[in-house]
């Protein structure tokens, strides 16, 4: 066996003289201490290796030894209710074994090896399985039943089976013998390589939306289950708010949140919060259904690189049990600069502000693994991105919000100018804009009624309309306009304070159901069409105003309960009669 | 066996080249001896074979290709620590300069750090009372956050350290335990002084470890000040339990001196010539700030950053909002307005704050006073951009009170001078400010605290 040395070192990329036997993307062991790395470079001479952990200490000399495979992830019971960091290794784990500052060269195993799982067996022996059936299942969490798939690569007829019982994730517990007569073992677990899509039988269209409980993302910006969006805005505009409460509320049956480079403190929060938090559809914890994973910004850039694409390996495999997955990366810039920083390391030719030219292409590799799908087993899941983007200097005309833009679906893009207003979710409705409306109107029509789509097209239509005259308002001030433009203007800041803008510690308002949703919009569009109709018979506005129905629709959202909907028969009476009065 | 090893092959700004030398480990430290005797101190920044990059943290100013010698020492940049570091002053690599000796160590620790486990982090929650109006209403600093002072060239950052300094340091429940390291970098002499004035003055000193890189110091050695610092800090923090605040000043010369290492070392420029790598080698500073489980120590951080042109989208503020908890933005029109300390309250933030403050922290209707100010001030500047346009007084009667509201906030709240005020004094200070509004324009406040606290005026 050939043994191959470092030859040279820089930063996080180590090259290696006159190694033959390492393929692309093969991952290697580095130096004594066993450091995780990556082949990125194979030429003539030298091949280069990016290391994920700290390169402080290694010296020309010290062995690299490959390991055959490419970077792959550990796939089996134990995922969920974990943390990782960016190449699968549990910092919960990693803690018992280094305390709390993380150390280099950690071996511990991704998935607890001495767990034992209560597995019932689904198949019998004969049976012929193809690859993505499921031989087995077993609970993870008290929601999530894990089911154990055939890899999509094997097939044939089951040989041997074990009885139900507890098993370890290294057990066999069935044996396939395949056309060629090869027998494979069966236990709990399975690894895939992270930069690889796992296979689906084949996709759907996006006709299903994802419910998040955010009156500005239902309504006006929707997603579609198996869709992706991309959240760009500068610091403080609340990116990372808006990433939890989707991660908290969205109506997916699994949550891989992944911090890319992010703040540590906020990590924690993560944790502290959602394992308080009870998820009302099945009142468990939220941990029950979310994946972790934390690369923080001064965890190694080469493991941040490759965070999004464990999140990602890890969401397609519940998605291929036929679970519905969202995934959230916070930030999906920190990934782009990881890209850039090793780029340069490499001395690539840059192309705009340093950033590689294979940018683009990489983030639409990332992208297009999103999808709703008949999956292998018959059933169907999806995996729906929603990228977080923090463009440098709040300018979106930077190089990766700009192609994030055009391979995303939905952009909600966040306002500075709102965030100083204190305006959360932050989310410009002028600049922000959603292509599912198409395909998900059947749902809606179909879920919510016909209305449901009015209301929205009319809300959206007032907003503009303001936004036009607001420019007048800024030129002379709004008092020279005719009371009918008043009367936009005057909507249009119930439709901002009352609706668009949602209070996340608030115990109604952090989620609201659609039901409530589309009653808001039916209740504020109905003073609207009355105060309108009043107007026109020259009634002034202040004296609509003064009746304080718009005021009182302002706080509608907190003074009605989200299981009282049935007030809003009461606010629409009370709307008719005041204004009765004085018509 | 030492060996001393010669065969300088190039010198490029702070770089020196070598060939020929083996068994060199990255990162590692290597003592330079010239030819006059002096020694300097370089350390290993690349190796291509035998051949290997050194970054000499003096300058290489006299060193020749012949007679320089240079030897291993095996260990990668150490900071010697000792709980007697405290009240001492250390240069910017972390060597005593104050006379009174060497270090003697109880352990050495890697100035480079090692990340904290995410999971081994306690979520910050405990307030740090500033006795400051605008920071403990509106941005409240947590014990455990990084909170930069985003400022300029001629403002007065200096001046808000000082008294955060002074003022946090009275409403601290355990004095004993508190203790602050400060860091220079690049900056004039006088401001140095400054600082040692003042720490003396409000009689911290012999609780302040000062590492001082002055404006005329190598810039290299720039670069390892705020490592050594957040080192010591780490050190005090969660080997001898205390609350440790870290002053670093000022990061943008920081990012310069990486800038002019980085560039002599011939690697790709990223954004106005800073390395690729800012992000994450900012990250790797102010990420060292926080808790971790079983210790009751803490490392706060306030970094000061002058920000070029008062641009807030240059890519040293940039980088560092994505990374901190939020900022203190100063505003040079306030300060010419006469105004201290100048917050410009609408684009600072604090992350941690939410959770924080309210019932069992500082009151109840903290959050709810803290949002109504932040949207009622956004209306001020609304109403300020149409009157400059329209004039005064054509204003509506609401925009004007606004108008007025406005010049009272500023006047009353945001300025206060030298006056330290508890956190109750300044949210009885923001309702009354409030209620020369008209109680509808109130709308991020539930009626029920608006009964309580709204001091109706048309009585």
């Amino acid at each position: 066996m050939e043994s191959n040395v470092i030859y040279g070192i820089n930063g996080p990329v180590v090259t290696v003289k006159n190694a033959t036997c390492f393929s692309m993307m093969e991952m290697v062991y580095v130096g004594e201490e066993k450091l995780v790395g990556e082949i990125i470079g194979i030429n003539d001479g030298f091949t280069t290796v990016q290391v994920y952990e700290e390169t402080t200490g290694l010296k020309p000399g010290d062995p690299v030894v490959g390991t055959g495979s490419p970077m792959n992830v550990l796939l089996g019971p134990g995922i969920i209710d974990n943390i990782f960091d960016g190449i699968e290794r549990p910092l919960k784990e990693i803690e018992k074994e280094s305390g709390a500052f993380i150390s280099r060269g950690s071996s511990v195993s991704s998935l607890d090896p001495e767990k034992k799982w209560n597995v019932t067996l689904k198949v019998r022996l004969g049976d012929k399985l193809k690859g993505g059936d499921i031989y087995a299942t077993l609970p993870e969490t008290p929601i999530i039943e894990h089911r154990l798939m055939v890899p999509p690569a094997i097939s044939g007829t089951v040989v041997e089976i074990a009885p139900d019982g507890e098993y370890k994730i290294f057990d066999t517990v069935a044996k396939l013998r395949d056309d060629k007569g090869n027998v494979h073992d069966l236990s709990l677990c399975q690894k895939w390589p992270i930069r690889t899509p796992r296979p689906v039988k084949e996709r759907l269209s996006a006709t299903v939306p994802l419910i998040t409980g955010q009156r500005v993302i239902d309504t006006l910006f929707p997603v579609s289950k198996g869709g992706t969006a991309a959240i760009p805005g500068g610091f403080g505009t609340g990116k990372t708010m808006t990433q939890h409460q989707l991660a908290k509320w969205c109506d997916a049956d699994i949550i891989v949140y992944v911090g890319c480079g992010e703040r540590g403190n906020e990590m924690s929060q993560v944790l502290d919060e959602f394992s308080e938090l009870i998820d009302p559809k099945s009142n468990r914890p939220m941990t029950d259904r979310t994946v972790l994973i934390a690369n923080t910004s001064n965890m190694p850039v080469a493991a941040r690189e490759a965070s999004i694409y464990t999140g990602l390996t890890l969401a397609e495999y519940y998605r291929d049990m036929g679970y519905h997955v969202a995934i959230m990366a916070d930030s999906t810039s920190r990934w782009a600069e990881a890209l850039r920083e090793i780029s340069g390391r490499l001395e690539e030719m840059p192309a705009e502000e340093g950033f590689p030219a294979y940018l683009p292409s990489r983030l639409s590799e990332f992208y297009e693994r999103a999808g709703r799908a008949n999956v292998l087993c018959g059933a169907e899941g999806s995996v729906t991105i929603i990228g977080a983007v923090s463009p440098q200097g709040s300018d979106f005309s930077e190089p990766v919000t700009q192609n994030t833009k055009r391979f995303t679906r939905c952009f909600w893009a966040l306002d500075k100018a709102l965030a100083y207003a204190r305006h959360y979710p932050a989310i410009n409705w002028i600049d922000s804009y959603s292509e599912y409306f198409t395909d998900l109107d059947p749902w809606f029509e179909k879920n919510q009624g016909k209305e449901f789509i009015k209301y929205r097209n009319k809300i959206s239509y007032l907003l503009q309309e303001e936004s036009r005259l607001m420019e007048i308002v800024k030129l002379i001030g709004s008092d020279v306009l005719p009371d009918d433009q008043k009367l936009v203007i005057e909507t249009c800041r119930v439709i901002r304070v009352g609706f668009l803008q949602q209070n996340a510690f608030h115990a109604d308002d952090t989620f609201v159901p659609l039901e409530k949703q589309k009653l808001m919009m039916k209740t504020i569009l109905h003073l609207h069409k009355k105060a309108q109709k009043i107007i026109s018979n020259a009634v002034p506005i202040s004296q609509i105003i003064k009746l304080g129905l718009f005021d009182k629709l302002t706080k509608m959202k907190y003074d009605i309960p989200n299981n009282r909907l049935d007030m809003f028969d009461e606010y629409i009476k009370e709307i008719d009669e005041k204004l009765n009065s004085i018509e | 066996m030492v060996i001393d090893y010669v065969g300088v092959k190039e010198i490029n700004g702070s770089l020196l080249v070598m060939d020929g030398i083996k068994g060199v480990s990255f990162e590692e430290i290597v003592d330079i001896r010239l030819e006059n005797g002096t020694i300097r101190q370089g350390r290993v920044v690349q190796i291509d074979g035998e051949r290997i990059v050194i970054q000499v943290f003096e300058g290489t100013k006299s060193i020749g290709l012949k007679g320089t010698k240079a030897r291993l020492t095996g260990r990668p940049m150490e900071m010697p620590l000792s709980p007697e570091i405290i009240g001492r002053v250390l240069n910017g690599a972390g060597k005593p300069i104050d006379g009174l000796g060497d270090i003697f160590p109880v352990k050495r620790a890697n100035i480079n750090g090692t990340p904290i486990n995410p999971v081994s982090r306690v979520y910050p929650k405990n307030y740090i009372n500033t006795g400051i109006s605008t920071i403990d209403t509106l941005m409240t600093l947590i014990r455990g956050q990084k909170l930069p002072i985003f400022s300029g060239s001629g403002m007065k950052h200096n001046e808000l350290a000082v008294q955060i300094v002074r003022q946090a340091k009275i409403s601290g429940a355990n004095n004993k335990n508190f203790g602050i390291v400060f860091a220079a970098m690049g900056v004039k002499n006088d401001v140095a002084e400054y600082f040692r004035r003042s720490f003396e003055e409000s009689g911290v000193l012999q609780r302040v470890v000062m590492l001082l890189n002055l404006s005329n110091d190598p810039i290299i050695e720039r670069t390892l000040t705020p490592r050594c610092a957040l080192t010591i800090a780490e050190y005090l923090a969660f080997e001898l339990d205390m609350h440790i605040l870290v002053i670093m000043t000022d990061m943008t010369s920081y990012a310069e001196a990486l800038r002019e290492f980085s560039s002599s070392k011939g690697e790709i420029p990223g954004r106005k010539g800073y390395p690729g790598y800012l992000y994450s080698d900012l990250a790797s500073l102010y990420e060292r700030a926080g808790m971790i489980k079983g210790h009751s120590g803490s490392v706060t951080q306030i970094p000061i950053l002058t920000m070029p042109n008062d641009d807030i989208t240059h890519p040293v503020p940039d980088l560092t909002g994505y990374i901190t908890e939020g900022q203190i933005v100063l505003d040079r029109s306030l300060q010419g307005q006469g105004l201290y300390p100048p917050v410009s309250v609408l684009p600072s933030l604090s992350r941690l704050m939410k959770d924080g403050i309210g019932e069992g922290f500082t009151r109840a209707d903290h959050s709810p006073l803290a949002n109504q100010l932040f949207a009622s001030y956004a209306k001020v500047i609304d109403a300020r951009s149409l009157a400059s346009v329209i004039g005064e007084e054509e204003l509506s009667p609401i925009d004007k009170k606004y108008l007025q509201f406005g010049k009272l906030f500023e006047e009353k709240f945001v300025n206060q001078g030298d006056e330290n005020r508890t956190i109750e004094q300044s949210l009885d200070l923001g309702w009354k400010l409030l209620s020369t509004l008209p109680r509808a324009e109130l709308d991020r406040v539930d009626d029920e605290i608006l009964d309580k606290f709204y001091v109706s005026q048309e009585v």
